[in-house]
């Protein structure tokens, strides 16, 4: 019993310091979001980095 | 059996926090909707317009530390020298309060450089063809 108690108290342990663990770390994928959607109003850029479907600067020939 | 019952129970349990843990981690967006962050974006698009022709000709280049360079300053007009510098500076101490906000609007105040690096990579990757951007190895026109 005691034992048993033991594991649960460290499996709980485990998963509340991996939450914490998430919580730290850089979210490179969230930021590079962020700075395209930045950049994009700022810049005021429409097409996407790798152009998929090519539509004005072909139009004026 | 009872064993098998409690081994099965832990097993959706461990489960169910994982597809949740890998939601909440999959679609976290940073929050980018303040009253300083849209103030700081619509500051930088009005400046847009002034700075522009100079990334075309080629004066101005998209730093790797996430700044903005005058690099060749003969490509301005002598009269116009002077008011570039200043919208050069003001656009990056906008830029600097841009990295900041975002990492503090965030929760945290420490993820600044990694901020800051993430927009130095962006800015060179979505600069258009013809715009000077700093490579590892010096400086490059994008094509």
């Amino acid at each position: 019993m005691n034992r048993l108690g033991g594991a649960v108290v460290f499996a709980v342990a485990v998963t509340l310091a991996s939450c914490v663990t998430i919580n730290i770390y850089f979210p490179a994928a969230a930021a590079e979001r962020a700075a395209d959607q930045v950049i994009e109003e700022v810049w005021q850029l429409r097409e996407p980095p790798a152009g998929n479907s090519p539509t004005a600067p072909e139009a004026e020939e | 059996m009872r064993f098998a019952r409690g081994f099965r129970l832990w097993w959706a349990f461990a489960l169910a926090v994982g597809v949740i843990a890998g939601k909440a981690v999959a679609q976290a967006d940073l929050d980018i909707d303040t009253p300083a962050i849209r103030a700081l974006t619509a500051a930088m698009k009005a400046r847009h317009e002034a700075l522009e022709p100079h990334y075309r000709a080629g004066a101005l280049g998209q730093a790797a530390n996430g700044d903005l360079v005058l690099r060749d300053a003969t490509k301005v007009p002598l009269p116009q020298r002077a008011k570039v510098n200043a919208l050069v500076a003001a656009e990056n101490a906008d830029r600097n309060a841009l990295y900041r906000e975002i990492a503090r609007a965030n929760g945290h105040p420490e993820w600044e450089d990694e901020i800051r690096a993430t927009f130095a990579e962006r800015f060179i990757a979505r600069a258009p063809p013809g715009w000077w951007v700093e490579r590892p190895d010096g400086w490059a026109q994008k094509r």
